[in-house]
């Protein structure tokens, strides 16, 4: 965990502007392989923003973002192979199965062989028995386990959860805990946003909350005090 | 071109745009007084028609401020999309809006001067349908901008309209005409277009050069400060985001 | 949880020519398949097809001398229309559910995301009007089933389907798309139409076929040009999710 020499998510004063509202100032991190950065804010905040910045679904205004060495601003549509993404949508198609769903999102990144590994996700995310139903028919928790499924897929390196815990019962919750710490393991970098304070403190090495467009570091070494 | 567009200083442009305002509204008296009492009467035409006939100039007139219209919204989408500054694209929506009041003015005064001519004030004459045409296209341009609320991407998703608008109105333009000429005519026999012609005699040349320098200058005119008060509308957005820090 | 990061086994092929095809017809694919489980679409625009169909056969019933005289109009005007109602919800459903950002995410190019959504959607249309046909047939005894008609149909819809669907991808982000989306794409589709009416009335009225080949020119000019613009500025409409 102290190897930081090389990040693999390094933001540099991004900046991003919607019409003449600034959501995002001057953002600058960076997140090294292993670890996990858990981000605060209200709705509205930018969080989101900032998300879609690193995933390289927007650009930002001014400042750069790096995957690696790699800069978005300059990147090829390839760098999106290192990025996996849980967003407030699941991003699944409800009249496919589940395993329909994987095995369109695997050909889409070109995997090869991917039924190997669909099984596995299906499996570990507790969805195998399900995987011939069509997404309409789960549950908010199913649909939510599938879209994480959909997400490490492709074994990204860079891992982004937008507030993955929304709407979740206790149950998904200790499952999403478990696979951030898993990530962490595996030296994924990964990027989470979440209103619960809580769960900010237990899955984050480094908590931070988005306010006024700025990154101000919830830096508390006694977690109990929060 | 850009210096209009500069969004912090666009003062400076008040004194020479009130001159021009100026030539303009003279250039359009000009025009009148040519188009009204200088030109010659047609002499093959007679009674109403040789009366509607003037109309004829500021038809042209109008048809002119219409194709800079076309051409300035072309010009600025491409602008934009090559170097994806929003000055540009205020060009272009500049260009379509001032474009589009000529271009109702087109239609307006073609009718106008069809009815005692042709005695429709419609047919589906190749060019009466380009110009309709491309008058729609223009008002689905301002409608669609409308819907956006971020400035890039109005511009991008605009530019990417116009550039499909200007592919298809020569397509138009050339289908319609060869509908015209191999269908068979059903009512009314004869080539409308040659029907309400006249010879052009000098004063009336003269006439026709004056309006279309008029209307150039008015058009011009109206654009600037179109452009102008995007200008300003950019600026204001700027002092806004300053007030939020 | 261990088998999640197992690396091996997550390669992913080689890029290319065959790579793309293969992207479109994945895209394609999955759209046909959704669509396939809930007809919506195709459903929509059959429907509408032969209703408009049967309104305009009332509406011209006893006033029209010769059915020949304005079936070419009626078939382009519904195909036209029909074609708007499935055109919407082609990237409508994937805003709706989020599925456009997963698709954008992927590291795929923008054209062939683009392609297969137009494939997907030509297939619809092409249902359609398989069944619009034999509808008019029916209803005004009129036979559009003519090689020139069909191909004329055929590339016309090609056309069609790739501006409608570019400007499905546009509208899909604007605050009032379902009833943009006709606004700004028939003015533009005007040439295909006078085109397609003027190829339809060529073969119906039993002229030289010679007199048809300009309208196909025209058409196929239409479809070259459509999806060069496209090709070129389809990323310009994605470059930011």
């Amino acid at each position: 965990m102290t190897d930081r020499a090389t990040p693999l998510i390094r933001c540099e004063h991004v900046e991003k502007r919607f019409g003449h509202k600034r959501v995002l100032r001057d953002v600058s991190f960076t997140v090294a392989a292993g670890e996990v950065l858990s981000l605060l804010g209200a709705n509205g905040s930018g969080k989101t923003t900032l998300l879609r910045i690193i995933s390289a679904l927007d650009r930002p205004d001014r400042g750069e973002v790096w995957l690696g060495p790699v800069p978005l601003s300059s990147a090829a549509a390839e760098i999106r192979r290192y990025v996996g993404v849980v967003a407030h949508a699941p991003m699944l198609y409800d009249r496919l199965t589940g395993s329909e769903n994987l095995s369109f999102y695997a050909r889409l990144y070109d995997l090869e062989k991917p039924q190997k590994r669909i099984e596995q996700l299906l499996r570990t995310l507790d969805l195998w028995r399900w995987r011939d139903d069509a997404v309409r028919t789960f549950s908010r928790g199913m649909t939510q386990r599938l879209a994480i499924a959909r997400a490490l897929l492709h074994d990204p390196p860079v891992v982004v959860l937008d507030e993955p815990d929304t709407g979740l019962d206790r149950e998904s919750i200790d499952l999403l805990t478990e696979l951030v710490a898993h990530l962490r393991s595996r030296s994924r970098a990964v990027v989470t946003t979440t209103h619960s304070i809580e769960r900010a403190q237990v899955w984050g090495d480094r908590v931070f909350e988005l306010r006024g467009g700025h990154l101000h570091q919830i830096g508390c070494p006694d977690r109990n005090t929060l | 071109m850009s210096t209009l567009s500069r969004p912090t200083s666009p003062d400076r442009w008040f004194a020479p745009l009130l001159v021009f305002d100026v030539i303009a509204g003279l250039a359009m008296v000009g025009v009148m007084w040519a188009g009204l009492v200088y030109a010659g009467d047609a002499v093959n035409l007679a009674g109403e028609e040789q009366a509607a006939q003037r109309i004829f100039y500021f038809h042209i007139g109008s048809n002119i401020a219409a194709l800079l219209g076309f051409l300035g919204s072309v010009v600025g989408s491409i602008g934009y999309l090559v170097s994806r500054r929003l000055v540009w694209d205020r060009w272009a929506a500049a260009s379509v809006e001032i474009g589009t009041i000529f271009g109702i003015l087109v239609l307006l005064s073609g009718a106008i001067w069809a009815k005692p001519a042709w005695n429709t004030y419609w047919t589906w004459d190749p060019r009466l349908t380009t110009a309709t045409i491309t008058v729609l296209i223009y008002i689905a341009y301002m409608l669609f901008r409308n819907g956006f609320d971020d400035a890039e991407t109005r511009a991008r998703f605009a530019a990417v309209y116009a550039m499909f608008a200007f592919l298809s109105v020569p397509l138009t333009y050339y289908s319609a005409r060869l509908f015209r000429s191999i269908h068979p005519i059903v009512f009314d026999g004869g080539n409308e277009e040659a029907q309400g012609g006249f010879a052009i005699g000098p004063t009336m040349g003269q006439t026709l050069a004056i309006a279309m320098i008029g209307f150039a200058l008015l058009f011009l005119a109206l654009l600037f400060h179109r452009v102008r008060q995007f200008d300003f509308e950019a600026r204001i957005d700027a002092i806004r985001e300053r007030f939020d820090e | 949880m261990a088998e999640i990061s197992e690396v091996e086994g997550v390669t992913h092929r080689e890029g290319g020519i065959a790579a793309y095809l293969r992207r479109v017809w994945v895209v394609a694919e999955k759209d046909v398949r959704a669509e396939m489980r809930s007809k919506e679409v195709v459903g929509t625009m059959a429907a509408f097809s032969v209703l408009a169909a049967v309104v305009f056969g009332l509406a011209f019933d006893l006033r029209v001398p010769r059915s020949e005289l304005v079936v070419p109009g009626i078939l382009w005007v519904i195909v036209l229309f029909a074609g708007v109602l499935g055109l919407n919800r082609s990237f409508g459903s994937e805003v709706d559910r989020g599925t456009l950002a997963g698709l954008l995410l992927a590291p795929v190019e923008r054209s062939a995301i683009y392609l297969g959504k137009a494939a997907a959607n030509l297939l619809y249309f092409l249902i359609v009007e398989a069944l619009l046909v034999p509808a008019l047939l029916i209803l005004f005894d009129v036979n559009l089933l003519k090689p020139i008609v069909l191909l004329g149909l055929l590339l016309g819809t090609i056309g069609y389907v790739g501006v409608g669907t570019l400007f499905a991808a546009l509208t899909s982000r604007n605050r009032a798309r379902e009833t943009l989306l006709p606004v700004l794409l028939l003015p533009v589709l005007v040439p295909l139409f006078i085109s397609g009416v003027g190829l339809t009335s060529v073969i119906l009225d039993g002229r030289a076929t010679a007199e048809a080949w300009p309208w196909l020119v025209i058409i196929g000019l239409f479809d070259a040009l459509v999806f060069a613009i496209a090709f070129l500025l389809v990323d310009v409409i994605w470059e930011k999710g």
